[in-house]
């Protein structure tokens, strides 16, 4: 057992006569009985370190990790590589332990690295501003349309059905909050028709929702419905954009975005099981929409002698000023992911962002035309996909995928969880040849 | 400033990165994405080593909890143990896919289980989600709860009571789940007023929100009075989990009859707060709430533990995946490396540490309510500011000394304030070291107090322009 504490008896025994009472149990006089736990929590007792490294291992020996197994899952959390210098460098204590910036003057490292972080987003995005992160892609995508009927001080939302289900699920959840009206739109073949945002489209509609590549992988027609969009006044365009495709991908703000949100765990975090991820948010640099941003924000200023220097800014947008007036609840944010965010887009560059985006397009389209050859399988969006691809197939894919497990393949996501037919298979700059060669063997065979 | 931006490391052509070769045919990428290229990026272009240099230079301009104490009130910044960090970072339990079938999950899905078995004896709550991401995202997953139980009860509650010295996150995370606000005052002691919250309550109440103790660090004594009174004026209520380090062994929530709450595994569970997140925060029910928590939630059944999304009930999902489960290895290796008589003792401490800078420090600055306090106390420097100078700069001057500065102007009920949390894991010298720097700071402002006002003279910047930053926002390169 270890607790981490310093102070010896006799030091606090000092301590005790120094506030003048006897014994540490007489600081919690104030405490009724009747509220009082019993003398000891019901927990089992502390253990060693290396009792605990023990333990640890034996926990990660029941799991079968990625690194046991090929795998082509995505669906919203991906598999790239992480730079080793990431790691190295946010393991640096003055990082990891700092809390938010409050003390500007003593907290610059990280006022300058979210500055950074926020330069990055807004060059991916093609926006204006960006703020200095969001607790993940799913609640930055809710809180952008939360903030788009506050702007526009309309209620309904086009929501296809294109985009992410588990987004469109706690955007629902916040929008319960402020009692929006979500219209479902369905796709087809992968892709909502711009006709379906024409028909459902009105005065009252606070914003389109669109997913940018969508959640099966394919590119919506974002030219045409962002001019559909553009007619009606009141209305915002909301794009969920992939951080890590922008390398070769336009920016959302060339197609006339209002707003854009996204996951950046790709950005050099790790998978995690899903969390800490992070979420990004940019918008138009407009005052108006500036004001209803959600988040921190961080600004460049200069000290009394004139150095620049970053500080906090615009707070009055927020709950520890605002209270129940403020545009979020937001507080702690996900501030050590964005800067592992940032030493990831430092290192790679553009080049490197743009290499990355590449390789994931080469190997999944090799991917899915070595499957679509062969004769039980189909890529359905084979046209229109950037490196996440629906399988198609004549046989039991739950089945299918159980057997491809027997032979350590993790297939991809099962689309049957959201009550569709078919495999949602996600290929990175990580999967090798052999890997995908292996794959489509085994299709072949089983 | 003092460390130019990565930006300017920029140089044509230079490479940070190393990817292995493509191996595949290439498509026509051109053609096929014909109307979706980018043509412009503006990424810097640096080597390894410049990344390396800058952001460790970065670093040495930023102050931690390794650097030194680090006494914000309500933040509860401990010390974040090492092994935690190990224990995050190991490959069988990091590297895993949030869509992996469960059956390769067990080991992981175990130590969450067992997480939510103690965090449900530390606070006597009958069901735990693991899924809000920090503080404030528990708060708005309590409050859609408290939401979702009254439409289904077709009860049409609609305000929620907030005392005024709670954190700014529970007026704000009341109106994100759309009720109205309705603030009440502490009464002179620093405690719930009575009958301000018997006015307060109607049959539009859906919940009072509390901290206890509270932000001056006092632990409201008519407790069981509170809780009763909103619970008959049929209104539930939530425990704002924040200042947990000053109960644990002590006293819990649930025996205080409290319907549901959220805890910070960043602030009483050890993990690194990261310069501002990740965090995690998790919330706690009674058993009649347990139907509306967000979905999926973590079962165990006789051959496995599962997720279980058939939920009907259920507010919805407010997280992509499970929530922050990096944070929550650290929070379950910290309750496991303590135990239960460990984290009592780490609540003495924390209230011992507090009670030790109070009674060295209320000499010199006024304490506004005299009432016995726990993990936490708030001083006025009103009578520093009489003197020359205000709080607001004996909080840089303190940064001059290498010491990180107290929670400021918070509790709004006190003026000039400074709220101070040394939590349990700093030593006796260090508390010492702290008290000997506020009495010469409090000196100085007699002697000279232009010395304190223009404070900070030591650190890479001095005093920034916050008002030029607000009224010229400049937010990128």
């Amino acid at each position: 057992m270890m607790d981490y504490i310093s102070n010896t008896a006799a030091e606090q025994d000092k301590m005790l006569q120094e506030i003048g009472i006897k014994a540490v149990k007489d600081l919690f006089q104030m405490i009724p009985e009747a509220v009082s736990a019993d003398d000891r929590l019901n927990i089992e007792p502390g253990i060693s370190e290396l009792e605990l490294m023990r333990k640890t291992q034996f926990q990660a020996g029941k799991n079968k990790s990625l690194d046991q197994q090929i795998s082509f899952l995505g669906a919203g959390a991906y598999d790239h590589y992480l730079p080793g210098i990431i790691d190295a460098l946010i393991s640096r204590s003055e990082f990891y332990t700092a809390y938010t910036p409050y003390q500007a003057e003593l907290s610059q490292g990280t006022l300058e690295a979210v500055y950074e972080y926020q330069s990055m987003i807004c060059d991916l995005t093609g926006m204006g501003i960006a703020n200095a992160s969001m607790l993940d892609g799913g609640s930055a995508a809710a809180e952008a349309v939360t903030m788009a009927a506050r702007i526009t001080g309309n209620s309904r939302v086009l929501l296809p059905d294109t985009v992410n289900p588990a987004y469109r699920e706690v955007i629902k959840t916040y929008g319960t909050g402020s009692d929006l009206e979500f219209i479902d739109l369905k796709g087809k073949q992968q892709i909502i028709d711009p006709a379906q945002i024409k028909e459902n489209i009105n005065d009252q509609t606070a914003v389109v929702v669109l997913q940018y590549p969508n959640f099966y992988g394919s590119l919506e027609k974002m030219d045409e419905i962002s001019n559909i969009i553009k007619n009606n006044k009141n209305t915002l365009l909301l794009v969920i954009a992939n951080p890590i495709l922008l390398g070769v991908l336009k920016a959302p703000a060339d197609f006339g975005a209002d707003i854009v949100v996204g996951e950046a765990q790709n950005l050099g975090n790790g998978l995690n099981y899903g969390g800490p991820n992070l979420g990004f948010m940019a918008c138009k640099d407009d005052r108006k929409m500036l004001r209803q941003l959600p988040g921190r924000i961080v600004g460049k200023t200069t000290d009394v002698d004139g150095k620049e220097g970053f500080v906090l800014t615009l707070q009055t947008r927020e709950q520890h000023i605002r209270r129940e007036k403020a545009t979020s609840n937001i507080c702690t944010n996900e501030a050590l992911n964005a800067l592992m965010a940032t030493i990831y887009l430092s290192t790679m560059g553009k080049e490197g962002l743009k290499e990355v985006g590449e390789q994931c397009y080469h190997k999944a389209h090799y991917l899915a035309k070595k499957i679509d050859s062969l004769s039980d399988f189909e890529v359905l969006n084979r046209d229109n996909f950037f490196n996440e691809f629906v399988l198609k197939t004549e046989k039991d894919s739950t089945v299918l995928m159980e057997a491809l497990l027997a032979e350590d393949i993790i297939v991809g996501y099962d689309l049957k969880n959201i009550g569709e037919d078919g495999i949602l298979v996600c290929t990175t700059e990580k999967r090798t040849k052999a890997e995908m060669d292996k794959l489509v063997k085994k299709l072949e065979v089983l | 400033m003092e460390e130019k931006l990565i930006k300017d490391y920029s140089s044509p052509g230079r490479k940070g990165y190393s990817l292995p070769p493509l191996e595949v045919e290439k498509s026509d990428l051109e053609a096929e994405l014909n109307g979706y290229l980018r043509e412009e990026l503006e990424l810097p272009e640096v080597s390894e080593v410049d990344v390396v240099r800058h952001y460790t230079a970065l670093s040495e301009m930023n102050y931690g909890v390794d650097s030194g104490i680090y006494p914000l009130g309500s933040c509860t910044m401990k010390y974040n143990p090492k092994r935690n960090e190990r224990v995050a970072r190991t490959a069988g339990l990091t590297n895993i896919h949030p869509y992996q079938p469960e059956e390769q999950l067990q080991g992981s899905l175990e130590i969450l289980y067992q997480l939510k078995l103690d965090l449900a004896e530390i606070s006597a709550m009958d069901e735990i989600t693991l899924q809000p991401a920090s503080g404030a995202h528990g708060e708005f997953v309590s409050l859609m709860i408290v939401k979702k139980y009254f439409e289904e009860r077709e009860e049409n509650r609609t305000k929620v009571i907030v005392p005024d010295s709670a954190h700014g996150t529970n007026p704000a995370s009341a109106t994100m789940a759309g009720f109205e606000v309705v603030e009440i005052a502490s009464n002179e002691r620093g405690m719930v007023d009575l009958d301000a919250l018997a006015e307060a309550l109607d049959e539009k109440t859906a919940a009072l929100m509390l901290t206890n103790p509270n932000t001056l660090g006092i632990f409201e004594e008519d407790i069981l009075k509170i809780t009763e009174m909103v619970h008959q004026a049929g209104g539930l209520v939530y425990y704002d989990g924040a200042n947990m380090n000053a109960i644990m062994g002590y006293a819990k929530p649930g025996l205080m009859d409290f319907d549901l709450m959220h805890f910070n595994l960043h602030k009483t569970f050890s993990t690194p707060h990261g310069g501002g997140g990740p965090g995690s925060g998790p919330v706690g029910v009674k058993d009649f709430l347990a139907p509306y928590l967000p979905r999926p939630l973590l079962k165990k059944d006789e051959k496995k533990y599962y997720w279980d999304y058939q939920r009907p009930k259920s507010i919805g999902k407010v997280h992509s995946f499970y929530g922050n489960y990096g944070v929550m290895l650290r929070a379950w290796a910290y309750i496991k490396t303590l135990g239960g008589s460990g984290l009592k003792k780490t609540t003495e401490n924390a209230v011992l540490n507090a009670n030790y800078l109070k009674a060295r420090l209320k000499k010199d600055f006024e304490l506004p309510y005299a009432e016995d306090s726990l993990h936490e106390f708030v001083l006025s420097g009103s009578r520093q500011k009489e003197e020359g100078a205000s709080t607001l700069q004996i909080a840089k001057r303190l940064l001059d000394y290498d010491q990180y500065a107290p929670t400021i102007y918070f509790p709004l009920v006190v003026k000039e304030a400074m709220m101070i949390e040394p939590t349990e894991t700093e030593n006796i010298e260090t508390l010492d070291h702290f008290v000997e720097t506020m009495l010469t700071i409090s000196r100085e402002i007699k002697e000279d107090p232009e010395l304190v006002n223009n404070a900070p003279h030591s650190t890479t910047v001095r005093k920034l322009d916050e008002t030029k930053a607000a009224r010229n926002p400049d937010l990128h390169w």
